[in-house]
């Protein structure tokens, strides 16, 4: 299917440890798929194979990308392809402002040596700005330098809405936030949704979920999905905890 | 006529009738009876003794018409200035400019051999009277036989110097040795800004510089002063600062080292006055075998006085430095706050940066802390640029920029950032991004 993100049979280690067991799942575009289960089940791992890190060695499997195969591509060659991961913890830069990292995101996606239109991209990125809440003055300060919690995660979707990837996967971006700045994580995926980008959205608690509504719920363990559902899974899981997950598994 | 710098006979040879040859007379006697550095002198630790070579280097004449006319072409590196002077191989080229208004409001910038019959008085206040404690009394004491080619700058009390004033020393024929000096002086409330460029005609010409500083701030002054070393890689370069902060007076201080085979940076303040306050910035870039050796010494002799250090280095190929600071709080200086950072980036693994920082403490009411890291680039920050689809190349760059952005940003003049942006891009392009990356 050319229209989706297509993972397959993946299988992931790091050093001697396999994380990732025959993982599949395709995700269309237009749809939010959420990914829930325990800590240690190998959710962000999932999101750091797909972006290409290197220290997580993709023993077999397949991952395409509209058809595209992105598994053994570098980092930046995934991401020009068009996944974008938010990070759990999005790393500090300092001394890049933000204004010229994401130009340089950008510019990396140009033809090599065409011209950049300095003027049509601050006024999209302030457009995309204001529409974060988010102050002006955040252009001229180094990539979540001495940000909050909550200012990392705006600067995130912020990277998000300029990028315009086909798929996202948000690994965990709710970890340790207050309630007001999941509201602006999830107003900012809810304002990406659409036909043209298909959103991974990987969370170990429903939260969240209360404010993007999912078009599927898939529970992890131990490497791979075990369950799929609708939006009412998530709520199940929530009534009955991960325990319930395990002991089917068991049993 | 000889002109090896080592000869008597230069040195005789070129002593005048000026006032300054008394001074020049001492120094010049204290050269022949200082040792060289020796290897067991702990305020040489780690510098490589095989690179210091006097031999070889003389006083040229001043350089052919058209080399002047080229030389103060290329001394346009900021256009906004508020006063120029151009030095080469120790000649004045052109004229001293100081814009009108500050000549009208009682500013001085004249060279030291025209100061030094004009205003004997106040040079003879302020000029060379601190020596270093640093190690480099020998190389002083060789600038002071040879001066000739510093300049004067005194701010009258309450004068506003803002766009600063740019002086340039170059360096051009094959073997020259040059002595360039700053004095400068900021009375009461004055406020100055000033910047020194050393520069090479160009790639090839060996040169030996042997520079030196007095920077006083008068109670309520501020000084903010910028060096921008970008010698050639043939040159040894050796620069002795002595900065004396007063009472509630600012200094701030930039240093930029980008050139040089060799160059060696003392550095002293002398925090004399309570409420002083000094920030000492330093960036060094050091690639192939160039090695920049760094001392610096914070001495607050006064209660209530405020210094900021932060050097940072980041090496390239088999590049060496050499970090050695040392924060001393005299008795009686109590509520000091004295701090002091090193931090090395090393991007490549034959690279060596060596760190020896120091607290000298002898008064117990103080906040003083010194700090030194060493490490390389942070891969988890390279991964995270690369998953926003910026190459890795480029990713490298972006990082290493920003490490020196840091100080960049604090010389608080567009242009002048511009210009040292480039001498570190121009120092970067020698080389392609996949060698950096081993």
């Amino acid at each position: 299917m050319s229209n989706s993100l297509e993972i397959k049979d993946l299988n992931v280690s790091i050093g001697e440890r396999q994380i990732l067991k025959n993982f599949s799942l395709t995700v269309p575009k237009g749809e939010v798929h959420a990914i829930m289960g325990p800590n240690g089940t190998g959710k962000s791992t999932l999101a750091k194979a797909l972006a290409g890190h290197e220290d997580y060695a993709v023993t077999s499997g397949s991952a395409l990308l509209d058809g595209e195969e992105i598994i053994g591509q570098e980092p930046d060659a995934i991401a020009r392809a068009g996944l974008f991961m938010a990070f759990q913890y999005p790393s500090e830069i300092p001394g890049v402002s933000i204004a010229n990292f994401i130009r340089a995101a950008l510019v990396a996606r140009q033809p090599k040596g065409a011209p950049f239109d300095a003027k049509a991209y601050y006024a999209e990125l302030y457009k995309k700005m204001d529409a974060l809440k988010m102050d002006r003055k955040f252009t001229a300060r180094s990539v979540n330098e001495g940000f909050s919690g909550g200012e990392k995660k705006r600067c995130e979707i912020l990277q998000m809405m300029m990028l315009q990837p086909k798929y996202a996967i948000m690994d965990e971006t709710d970890s340790g936030l207050d309630i007001d700045a999941l509201r602006i994580v999830a107003d900012g995926v809810n304002a990406m949704r659409g036909p043209d980008i298909g959103i991974v959205v990987i969370t170990h608690y429903q939260r969240l979920l209360d404010y993007i509504v999912p078009d599927k719920v898939h529970v992890m363990y131990d490497g791979r999905i075990v369950h799929s559902g609708d939006k009412n899974l998530a709520l199940e899981l929530e009534a009955k905890g991960y325990d319930w997950v395990k002991k089917e598994l068991a049993a | 006529m000889p002109t090896e710098i080592l000869s008597p006979d230069t040195f005789a040879a070129q002593q005048n009738a000026s006032p300054l040859a008394a001074l020049k007379k001492a120094g010049w006697e204290q050269f022949q009876q200082l040792p060289v550095p020796q290897r067991t002198n702990e305020r040489w630790r780690f510098s490589n003794l095989n690179h210091v070579k006097l031999e070889g280097f003389s006083l040229p004449p001043a350089p052919a018409k058209e080399i002047q006319q080229e030389l103060l072409q290329r001394s346009a590196l900021i256009e906004k200035v508020s006063g120029k002077i151009v030095f080469a191989d120790g000649h004045l080229l052109g004229e001293v400019s100081l814009a009108p208004e500050l000549h009208a409001q009682g500013v001085i910038l004249e060279t030291l051999s025209a100061a030094a019959e004009k205003h004997p008085a106040l040079l003879e206040q302020y000029l060379l009277k601190s020596g270093t404690d640093l190690g480099g009394e020998k190389f002083l004491a060789l600038h002071q036989a040879y001066l000739k080619t510093g300049y004067f700058l005194h701010v009258p009390k309450g004068v506003e110097i803002s766009a600063p004033i740019a002086v340039y020393n170059w360096l051009a024929a094959d073997g020259a040795a040059v002595f360039p000096h700053a004095l400068v002086v900021a009375e009461e409330n004055a406020r100055v800004n000033v910047v020194d460029f050393y520069l090479s005609r160009d790639e090839s010409a060996k040169g030996f510089a042997a520079a030196a500083a007095d920077i006083h701030a008068a109670p309520g002054a501020g000084v903010f002063r910028k060096v921008v070393q970008n010698w050639n890689e043939q040159t040894q370069s050796y620069q002795i600062d002595n900065t004396h902060a007063e009472n509630n007076s600012t200094v701030t201080t930039v240093s930029v080292n980008l050139g040089a085979k060799r160059a060696r940076f003392e550095n002293a303040i002398r925090l004399n006055g309570s409420g002083s306050n000094v920030r000492l910035y330093g960036l060094t870039v050091a690639d192939q075998d160039q090695e920049f050796d760094q001392r610096t010494l914070q001495i607050h002799n006064a209660p209530d006085s405020y210094s900021d250090l932060l050097y940072k280095n980041a090496l390239l190929d088999r590049a060496r430095t050499i970090f050695s600071g040392l924060i001393r709080v005299a008795p009686g200086a109590q509520k000091t706050d004295a701090y002091q950072t090193n931090r090395n980036l090393l991007l490549s693994p034959d690279a060596e940066a060596n760190s020896l920082p120091g607290l000298e403490i002898e008064a117990n009411d103080v906040k003083c802390s010194h700090g030194a890291t060493t490490g390389q680039l942070d891969t988890s920050e390279l991964f995270y640029m690369q998953a926003r689809g910026i190459p890795k190349e480029t990713a490298y760059e972006l990082l290493v920029f920003g490490f020196f952005e840091e100080i960049i940003e604090k010389v608080d003049n567009e242009e002048l950032a511009g210009v040292l942006r480039t001498f570190v891009q121009e120092k970067f392009k020698r080389r392609s991004a996949k060698n950096l990356l081993g």
